[in-house]
């Protein structure tokens, strides 16, 4: 069993920043707990406080504007983001993610901001997000910030916040005609977590086919999720051969510092990566080429 | 550590139980109201034996805290029946043959039960996707899929669409 806990429930963001200020590194924030409860339960964390925010309904919304792009407050449950209408229409990708992150049960009850701020390196909703270019928004009592979700990620299972930050929101820019983004992983079965997985954010100029902007983010085989910034340079102002998108995987699979595990060698991964760069940069170019 | 109180529906009913803060919600169903149709397999939100529907959704009840579902309303194995009958997507199970050591079938009906009432005419494929989360070790995968498909297509027919 878990260790004993105190469950608080805040009735209000401010309530709950106010809780989190309090008892820092002694508390713990629960959302859907989809993946905070495996870790009570085999006991790696054992906070004195758990600070239940699930049912902040002001945390749950999706809004969209052409101008902001989607605003996705964290709280939203990843059935919300697989269902959503304007997601569909603006954010394909998002939508195609969420239909094969693990099952529906989960998606009903799991929040975008608990994947993201849980931080598991196999997150199949980060690296998309990333390609996105997306933003976080983090609360305290004191301040709002917003970072690049990128720069959230530290360690394993560790993010940059301070003990007295909570993220609100996850704000997307909208996607411009002209670019593409895909995802796709590499797992043991379809809805397993990502052994790699890899988002490609590709923007092109249809008239003369050369990649005019590029971002390519590896996850799952490091700690946090990788953008692989020369394969990108391999990329960008580039006309899209076969044979450049080839090279930029290569580039990749060389960028990145897989690390071993008992089911794959490094090498094995950077394998793995080489052919998911590959793909993906390829269905990335057909959605910007609107096929 | 304190107790708190519990407020919650299950099937229709409501309680109000003092509940240690620690215990998940396949534990209170099963261990302080007795409804021990709700199974726990793995414990990690893999195998799905616990679903059951909460606020019309189905989830696992090994991953969530028992007041994780204060104030909201529960459907267990239990409720399915309406009055004296089966509920038809038990009725389905029965004779499509679909239940064979029976382990995963109260999780896998209430699945189906949460995609029926979402989408009265499921293709073969949805109907896969929305046990996904369900494990059958019998492997009985195919008549539990057709007992749904063809629940569905009864319940078409009986309401004439």
């Amino acid at each position: 069993m878990m260790q004993c806990f105190n469950f608080l429930r805040p009735e209000s963001t401010e309530e709950a920043c106010t809780l989190i200020a309090k008892f820092g590194d002694s508390a713990k924030i629960i959302a859907g707990g989809q993946s905070l409860l495996v870790l009570l339960k085999q006991r790696l964390i054992s906070p004195q406080y758990l600070i239940n925010i699930k049912d902040l309904k002001e945390l749950d919304y999706i809004n969209y504007d052409e101008k902001f792009g989607i605003r996705i407050g964290a709280l939203t449950t990843h059935r919300s983001i697989e269902t959503s209408p304007v997601v569909k229409k603006r954010f394909s990708v998002l939508s195609e993610v969420e239909r094969n992150l693990a099952s529906v049960q989960i998606r009903n009850w799991g929040t975008i901001g608990g994947n993201i701020c849980h931080a598991d390196p196999a997150s199949d909703i980060v690296p998309p997000l990333i390609s996105l270019d997306a933003r976080v928004k983090v609360k305290s009592l004191l301040a709002i910030r917003e970072i690049p979700l990128h720069n959230l990620f530290k360690d394993y299972y560790e993010t940059t916040l301070r003990v007295d930050e909570l993220v609100t929101e996850i704000c997307i820019p909208d996607v411009q005609n002209g670019t593409g983004v895909a995802y796709s992983k590499f797992s043991l079965r379809r809805f397993d977590m990502a052994v790699a997985g890899v988002a490609v954010s590709i923007t092109i100029n249809l008239a003369d086919r050369i990649c005019k902007d590029i971002r390519i983010i590896v996850g799952g085989v490091s700690a946090v999720p990788r953008r692989v910034f020369e394969s990108e340079n391999a990329m960008r102002g580039n006309n899209l051969a076969e044979n450049l998108i080839r090279e930029a995987a290569m580039v990749a699979s060389e960028e990145v510092d897989p690390v071993a595990d008992v089911h794959f060698s490094r090498k094995y991964k950077r394998e793995i990566v080489k052919i998911l760069v590959r793909d993906v940069i390829t269905q990335a170019i057909q959605k910007a080429s609107g096929i | 550590m304190l107790k708190e109180r519990l407020k919650i529906f299950v099937n229709g009913r409501y309680y109000e139980i003092d509940v240690d803060p620690r215990i998940t919600l396949v534990e209170f169903l099963r261990n302080e109201l007795g409804l021990t149709g709700t199974k726990e397999g793995c414990g990690y939100g893999v195998c799905g034996a616990c679903t059951v529907i909460l606020q019309g959704k189905a989830v696992k009840s090994c991953l969530l805290l028992a007041l994780h579902a204060m104030n909201k309303e529960v459907l267990t194995i239990e409720g399915m029946r309406e009055g004296d009958n089966l509920h038809p997507l038990q009725e389905a199970f029965l004779n499509n043959m679909a239940v064979q050591c029976g382990f995963c079938s109260p999780g896998m009906i209430l699945s189906a039960k949460a995609l029926l009432d979402e989408n009265s005419d499921p293709s073969e494929e949805e109907i896969r996707y929305a046990i996904v989360g369900n494990l059958c070790r019998c492997g009985g995968y195919v008549k539990i899929v057709d007992a749904i498909l063809k629940c569905a297509e009864e319940r078409r027919r009986d309401i004439g669409t």
